[in-house]
């Protein structure tokens, strides 16, 4: 595992999210109100859906398909729905965020 | 056999509360008795005068005071001169005149002319900006003054004075209250109870002046400033009297009636001449004038029962408690508070709390109450006097209130359960508990709105409504759901429709703002409010609120369908679902290019392409646009579609060119957003091809024109539509169903469709507003038109040109280190 460079901070707007794609599949980024930084798998534990396009509030996201709230920081379903999805940790060097990847370089853009 | 009695005809001057609840008695104990004939000097129907003050203050609308709408005088056959001021009785001829050259005859007249405020005598008082406050033309005469946020002076610190500057202070004017006692509100208020309040008054910013008399009004050509007796001058641009009224005597003076400070009516409210009653404030019984409406509603009972031939109904006078009516300040008072050697007062302070309270005894009977801050036990306190109840054995626990009579403390529900049947609740209607129980009981209400219409209890001031809420706990126990308003979501307790009255009330112009001013709970929302919020934001605020994509559904942050899998779906515009070969040709190109999977005609007569990645919208929308495709807004909730028949082009049925209608509609009405998906369609005959009776919005041509329909459903719900109404032309057509849709779109609960809507404010309301009102009609109109201005922008090309790139493009894509490009 290795802290890889993802983008900066500025790259994703406050309450909202970018992708990155990987090898082991998409993850999604998420920048709070708050400037906090959060990454998780951009796969909603229901069905699937990309965590990524739904709206972030708090330290939340609300899935854009069938509304599961997933907390940003534990990766869990919120509220009466049961379910997680992993996260990934973030590290911020100034501006610079840094995800923890089983990968060793970034491609290009 | 018997005939029927000709009717009599009654005439009525003014058309204020207490005529208007004396017709509701006299239709109900005598129902054909009259022809009743109204004359009333301002332009419009019946209102609660007393709510003019939440008017003012934005924390109502002029609508939600209306007792009586037009259906009301149409149901009873009144006929109404609206803005006809009568000038003349002749009551030899028994005949009115109006200024407008009408006359009537009557054989009975009821004169409710009210009262006129009383404008100081001093030099300037006749200045443009200078405004009294007495009915909605002064409101919307200070709220268009309110507007510059200027500088504004009351004259007067009573009830009026005070209400009038804290709705001009809410209006964003800067304030000031001059009064001439030294304490404010002096015949209600024991001087204590008047430095509270006027501490209240300045916490909100009002200034207050006392002992300040007023020597002059100065300006050249329109107010500048007032000047005071002891040479201070205060600049201002408003100036507000609200100094006193005086009753408005001066019409049956000149019919030679006897008068004295009002017009001098017996018991039964019968002048001086037999055929001739008066009531309301311009009606002086037992040498008193009246301004509370508790005694002018017990006038109009009376002089109902007297013209429906009860001749033994007769007035009494009854002490009548006096209410602010500015948020946040609770303030009751009833009866004689004058000191004297004969009277014994109990008091009790609590500073922290800012709480006053002080009652008047004289023989062990409580004769005046003052309560400031806390005025929960008011109407057990007046209940004691009006019973004149010895209060020897509770004196030492009085003051506390109800709750601590007879050992332990008990709660609120308790003390509301205790009171006596016959215990006024309602003091303006003079409803006692047992009418509000046995309605309750007898007609099965639920709610309170049921409750008043029923009763009446708390439908005038609402002071009581808390006690009401109480009864109906009390009476229905568990099933009694309070909250009947339910919370937009768990991050705030208001509703819907509180949240948009206080975003254009406050003026709250961003997300952040909202929750700042309304105490969100959370630290920015969730995915209930904040597209809910957005949406109000910018229909209320076309111009100034930026649009916050964070707070859209993804589908109108993309401007596209989501489907399960994470693709897209795209659906063009196809006007009235009218296409050609250029076009079709256009899309079967982009579908070959960007390999989409599938597609399918939707039910709104167009063409939608399942399956593109998001990293190729803006390119598929690039080559749809080059081919004068714009986006279709599939996924808004905004206008959609307008499905159109081909109509008098080709049909051998069509009445009418709905094809040409349903473009041009579309034409003007997209881009607009709405609190849900809007969804119309044109039927060029009743045989109905476009299906426009199960739309939010329909037109059905016929060969007279054009028959607007709406409120119709084919979704989750089925239900055809309603008919809003008939009009000749196409312009016609337009005007209304835009009107419609604004109406809607101000006043509907984000993602509450048209039929749902219409369920909740009433179809007869909305067309009486949309039909019967020309100047509502075009007043929605216009603000849709000033709207569009700023919503007509396809997304697609936006977004082809640069806007929200970050939303297309993954922020990274990492490989392997061998698998790197």
């Amino acid at each position: 595992m290795n802290w890889v460079e993802i983008g900066t901070i500025n790259d994703i707007p406050r309450r909202g999210a970018r992708c990155v794609n990987t090898p082991d599949g998409r993850i999604a980024v998420f920048r709070t109100m708050e400037d906090q930084i959060f990454a998780i798998d951009d796969q909603c534990p229901h069905k699937g859906g990309p965590l990524s396009q739904g709206i972030v509030h708090g330290a939340a996201v609300t899935c854009p398909l069938h509304n599961w709230v997933i907390s940003l920081e534990t990766g869990k379903a919120l509220g009466a729905d049961e379910g997680s999805v992993k996260t990934i940790a973030i590290r911020l060097d100034g501006d610079r965020i840094l995800a923890r990847l089983a990968v060793t370089a970034m491609a290009a853009e | 056999m018997q005939t029927a009695a000709k009717k009599q005809k009654l005439v009525v001057i003014g058309n204020g509360m207490a005529p208007g609840r004396a017709l509701e008695h006299l239709f109900e104990m005598a129902p054909d008795t009259y022809d009743v004939t109204i004359f009333n000097a301002e332009p419009r129907v019946n209102y609660d005068r007393i709510m003019l003050s939440p008017v003012l203050s934005g924390e109502k609308e002029f609508e939600e005071i209306i007792i009586h709408g037009d259906g009301w005088y149409i149901k009873h056959g009144i006929t109404l001169y609206k803005g006809h001021r009568i000038i003349g009785i002749d009551r030899e001829a028994k005949t009115v005149t109006s200024d407008a050259g009408t006359t009537e005859s009557y054989d009975k007249l009821l004169i409710a002319t009210g009262s006129v405020p009383f404008v100081l005598p001093v030099p300037g008082n006749d200045l443009p900006g200078v405004l009294t406050y007495r009915d909605l033309d002064d409101v919307n005469a200070m709220l268009l003054a309110a507007q510059s946020r200027a500088r504004a002076v009351v004259i007067g610190g009573g009830l009026l004075g005070l209400e009038a500057a804290a709705g001009l202070k809410s209006r964003g004017m800067d304030v000031t209250v001059l009064h001439i006692m030294p304490t404010l509100m002096e015949r209600q208020l024991d001087p204590a109870a008047g430095y509270l309040l006027e501490q209240a008054v300045e916490a909100r910013g009002i200034r207050v002046m006392t002992k300040a008399s007023t020597k002059e009004i100065t300006g050249q050509n329109r107010v500048e400033g007032v000047l005071l007796a002891d040479g201070t001058t205060l600049p201002a641009d408003l100036v507000v009297m609200a100094a006193g009224i005086r009753p408005n005597a001066l019409l049956a003076r000149e019919a030679g009636l006897e008068t004295n400070r009002g017009i001098v009516v017996d018991a039964g409210m019968r002048t001086s001449d037999p055929d001739i009653f008066a009531i309301g404030e311009c009606a002086e019984v037992g040498g008193q004038c009246y301004g509370l409406v508790a005694p002018l509603y017990e006038m109009a009972r009376v002089v109902s029962a007297q013209l429906a031939d009860d001749a033994e109904a007769k007035f009494v006078h009854s002490e009548t408690p006096t209410k602010l009516k500015v948020t946040g300040i609770n303030l009751f008072s009833v009866g004689d508070l004058g000191e004297g050697d004969d009277r014994q007062e109990i008091v009790l302070r609590d500073a922290a709390a800012g709480v006053y309270k002080r009652l008047v005894l004289r023989d062990d009977r409580i004769i005046g109450t003052v309560l400031y801050g806390e005025t929960s036990d008011g109407a057990w306190f007046h209940d004691l006097t009006k019973k004149r109840t010895d209060i020897s054995q509770m004196r030492d626990t009085l003051i506390f209130g109800q709750s601590y009579q007879g050992g332990s403390p008990l709660d609120p529900m308790a003390a509301v359960a205790a009171l006596p049947d016959d215990a006024e609740i309602c003091g303006c209607n003079g409803i006692c508990k047992g009418k509000i129980t046995g309605a309750i009981a007898g007609k099965g209400l639920t709610s309170l709105d049921d409750v008043r219409s029923h009763t009446k209890a708390s439908a005038s001031c609402g002071s009581c409504t808390g006690l009401v809420e109480q009864l109906l706990a009390l009476t229905l126990g568990e099933s009694y759901n309070p909250s009947a308003v339910t919370p937009m979501c768990s991050c705030t307790d208001l509703g819907h429709d509180d949240i948009r009255r206080l975003i254009k009330a406050k003026k709250l112009k961003s997300i952040p703002a909202v929750m700042q001013e309304l105490e969100w709970k959370t630290s920015c929302g969730c995915a209930k409010c904040r597209p809910a919020l957005n949406y109000y934001l910018v229909a209320d605020w076309p111009d100034e609120y930026a649009d916050d994509y964070q707070s859209r559904f993804i589908n109108e942050r993309v401007h596209a369908n989501i489907q399960k899998d994470g693709t897209y779906s795209v659906v063009p515009r196809m006007w009235g679902g009218v296409t050609n070969a250029k076009e079709l040709r256009a899309i079967a190109d982009v579908v070959d290019k960007f390999a989409i999977p599938a597609v399918k005609v939707t039910g709104g007569q167009r063409i939608d392409m399942l399956g593109v990645k998001k990293e190729d919208l803006p390119a598929v929308w690039a080559d749809l646009g080059k081919a004068g495709f714009v986006s279709g807004q599939a996924y808004a909730k905004g206008l959609r579609t307008v499905k159109t028949c081909v109509g008098t082009d080709w049909c051998r049925f069509g009445t009418q060119d709905s094809t040409g209608l349903g473009i041009r509609i579309e034409k003007f009405m997209w881009g607009s957003w709405t609190p849900a998906k809007v969804k119309m369609a044109v039927s060029g005959c009743p045989r109905n091809c476009a299906e426009a009776t199960c739309k939010d919005v329909g037109i059905i041509c016929v060969d007279s024109g054009y028959e607007i329909h709406f409120a119709g459903a084919a979704g989750l719900d089925i239900k055809g539509t309603e008919v809003l109404g008939l009009v000749k032309t196409e312009d016609e057509a337009l005007e209304h169903v835009v009107a419609l849709t604004q109406m809607y779109r101000e006043q509907g609960r984000y993602l509450e469709r048209i039929y749902k809507w219409a369920k909740r404010v009433g179809l007869e309301e909305i067309r009486r507003q949309i039909m019967q009102d020309a100047v509502k009609r075009r007043g929605y109109f216009d603000r849709f038109v000033f709207s569009q201005t700023f919503a007509q922008v396809d997304p697609w090309s936006e977004r082809v040109s640069g806007v929200d790139k970050h939303e297309f493009q993954p922020m990274a894509k990492i490989g392997y280190q061998q698998a790197a490009e």
